[in-house]
């Protein structure tokens, strides 16, 4: 019979094997469900995941969906690899968003498309403020993390609603609830030509390098990565852990800042009720599925990425409901985790022993 | 010389083929929702709208829907690509599309644009909106004759003037059956959110009302009121009778398909104009569904009797003298407000007894 054991040491093999596999399971069991919905297995999954991105446009739009999800899975790598578990990347977006919106608008006359700085600028800082509160309330209150930044994210939007259903309102909107325009200037410049793919990319990719060399090669980096395996060692070499958790806290929420800053001074263009779908959640799946390494995470970000366009190519080409989005997102995490158990464990084959 | 007539026959044959092939090609219309289309409301509505106006060109026109598309940066690029998909006709279904549907009306000049309840235009981008308040009106002149406690509860969505609009609709409409009548309005803000409309409905029924009016778009106030007994409540935006057989008064229906034909027949005819569309009963498009058997007949006759002096053009909601709850005049005599005043109401009428949110 077939046991379940526990295998003295994890497999390094397999911790890099079990997002492929789940890749490909989830792939395989795609295929089944468009047969059974009666289209082409092969052809109908082309069209999912790589139909979206067949030109130019299509490629800038990928990265455009990719910038803020991946930018905050940085941010939240640092978090997770220090144990610190922040749930509220989709918060400090929205406290970025906000803060650059009301800086944006501030601005409106200024002629200078260096005021896109100041934006960016404002829409940091808010996210580091938000994500403050969180570290603030953990060091001095060991508040849980994960509840704090959870309900700050609800704080945040309903800071949001208020803000575009009020003081931000356009007075020229009908009362609708929507800032005015930002001044067309002011916008993160287009870096490719016909579309609309934005200077927050490049933001994301420098994120991307520094957090890579500060695990790698710094002391701060050595430091997180103890603190994540092992606190009270971390607590023994002298490590703070309260400023640790500061320091990963602030850079995760600058960065999410940066995300949501870059949203509404890119593609976006005002405060709108509804500047994020959801990307501080999705970055949380980017970064399990990444295996919480920044280059892991763009793979990821982009994998995830290609499965929100392919929902809107198929539901086009193909005629297919969006729920099937959900759908492929939902089984690459379920196959990620089931396949995880096998990084710790291993099947045996033990031959049923008969009394002679 | 023969042979080369014969060739020259087969070519044009093969060209006419060509040609009519190319004019059986369908006209390819899409649509954005901002929901998905089983929610029983918005959406559903368009999307019914949209099957209704397919069947009608019987072939002539095929259509591409996009649901639950989000308000933010993806809208821009599900309209984008169902413009590059071929399709001549986008109608994109939520305020929240506005700024997009506009940018990319601007980069694709020869494909038509059709925003709901927007205000921007362009030369190949037009608006519509439905004359909602006239149901409300009818809904108010329902619930002023049927209301036992003289209160009526409205639950508003957002305080934009498509829902302030009809909050006056529905009090001058009681108002003018029931000069006892109060009006109580809780915020649900949003536009679908069963659990928050049922909390919304169960606030207003515990404060005394007994008749539900709803902006929002799920059954969840109806089905609270059919729980609670004793409570009546209208529909919004499809036949919601099913969900509340007692309690259901009648439902206020968004009927698209009119519209849709007559936008997508001006595209084939090459006569379209972008315009400010506003549509109601006159035009087929706000219809009342379902009017339920167990009203006393009085009130059943009120309803017929005040949809038909409105689809006639006989009464007019909006007609002056109207003064505010401050006391201001806004409406002078024997005005009827025009579609772009009726577009920036911002007032509550005399005697409701509340404030604006800002």
């Amino acid at each position: 019979m077939l046991r379940l054991e526990r295998q003295p040491q994890d497999s390094r093999l397999m911790a890099w094997c079990s997002p492929l596999l789940a890749i490909a399971l989830t792939l395989a069991a795609g295929a089944l469900l468009f047969a059974v919905l009666g289209h082409k297995p092969l052809e109908s999954l082309y069209e999912f995941f790589l139909g979206g991105v067949k030109d130019i446009y299509s490629v800038g739009e990928l990265g455009v969906k990719v910038t803020p999800i991946l930018l905050c899975a940085v941010g939240l790598v640092l978090c997770y690899r220090a144990n610190v578990w922040n749930i509220g990347a989709e918060g400090q977006f929205i406290a970025g968003a906000l803060c650059a919106g009301m800086a944006a608008l501030a601005g409106l006359d200024i002629d200078t498309p260096w005021y896109a700085v100041v934006i960016m600028l404002a829409g940091m800082l808010g996210g580091m403020i938000w994500a403050g509160i969180a570290a603030w309330l953990k060091t001095h209150f060991a508040c849980n993390e994960i509840l704090t930044t959870i309900m700050l994210n609800y704080v945040a939007y309903n800071l949001l609603q208020y803000g575009v259903h009020g003081p931000l309102k356009d007075p020229q909107g009908f009362n609708f609830p929507e800032s005015a325009m930002f001044n067309d200037n002011h916008l993160l410049p287009v870096i490719l030509e016909g579309t609309r793919l934005h200077g927050g990319i490049l933001i994301a990719a420098v994120a991307v390098i520094a957090v890579v060399l500060l695990l790698r090669y710094t002391h701060l980096g050595f430091k997180i990565t103890v603190l994540g395996r092992d606190a009270s060692a971390a607590t023994f070499a002298g490590f703070g852990s309260k400023q640790l958790t500061w320091i990963v806290l602030l850079a995760c929420g600058g960065l999410a800042g940066l995300a949501g800053a870059g949203e509404v001074d890119g593609p976006i263009g005002q405060l709108t009720p509804y500047i994020s779908s959801g990307y501080g959640y999705a970055a949380i799946i980017v970064v399990f599925l990444g295996r919480q390494q920044p280059v892991g995470a763009v793979l990821a970000s982009i994998l995830l990425g290609l499965t929100y366009l392919g929902g809107e190519t198929s539901q086009i080409k193909l005629g297919l409901p969006v729920s099937l989005t959900e759908l492929f997102q939902g089984m690459l995490l379920f196959f990620l985790l089931a396949c995880d158990l096998f990084i710790g464990y291993r099947l045996r084959w033990i031959p049923r022993v008969h009394p002679a | 010389m023969k042979l080369k007539l014969k060739q020259l026959l087969a070519g044009l044959g093969l060209m006419t083929c060509a040609v009519m092939a190319q004019a059986e090609e369908p006209l390819k219309v899409g649509f954005v929702y901002v929901g998905p289309v089983g929610d029983l409301g918005w959406s559903y509505e368009h999307d019914q709208g949209r099957q209704e106006m397919e069947k009608y060109f019987n072939g002539k026109v095929k259509t591409t829907y996009v649901e639950n598309v989000p308000e933010g940066a993806d809208a821009e690029r599900v309209i984008t690509q169902l413009a590059k998909d071929g399709n001549k006709v986008i109608f994109t279904t939520s305020f929240g599309f506005m700024n997009a549907t506009y940018k990319v009306a601007k980069k694709f000049p020869n494909v038509i644009f059709e925003h709901a309840t927007g205000y921007k235009r362009l030369p190949n981008m037009g608006t519509y909106v439905l004359r909602t308040y006239e149901g409300r009106y009818v809904s108010g002149v329902a619930a002023g004759m049927l209301t036992k406690s003289n209160t009526i509860g409205y639950i508003g969505a957002f305080p934009i003037p498509e829902v302030i609009r009809d909050i006056d609709a529905v009090y001058m409409g009681a108002k003018s059956v029931n000069p006892n009548v109060k009006l109580k309005i809780v915020w649900a803000n949003t536009w679908y959110d069963p659990g928050k409309e049922a909390d919304a409905a169960n606030a207003l029924m515990d404060q005394g009302v007994d008749v539900l009016i709803q902006h929002t778009d799920s059954p969840a106030p109806l089905i609270a009121a059919e729980k609670r007994g004793g409570v009546r409540a209208i529909g919004q935006a499809s036949d919601m009778s099913k969900f509340a057989p007692n309690a259901h008064v009648y439902s206020v229906r968004d009927h698209w398909a009119p519209y849709y034909i007559k936008v997508v027949q001006s595209v084939m005819d090459g006569t379209y104009k972008p315009q400010d569309y506003w549509g109601g009963f006159h035009e087929d498009v706000l219809q009342l569904a379902s009017i339920n058997d167990n009203l006393p007949a009085d009130v059943k006759q009120a309803i017929n009797d005040t949809y038909a002096k409105i689809k006639s053009g006989e009464l007019k909601p909006f007609t002056g003298p109207i003064k505010d709850n401050t006391g201001k005049e806004v409406v002078a005599a024997g005005h009827a407000l025009t579609d772009e005043e009726l577009a920036q109401v911002n007032w509550y009428v005399e005697g409701i007894d509340d404030k604006i949110p800002q």
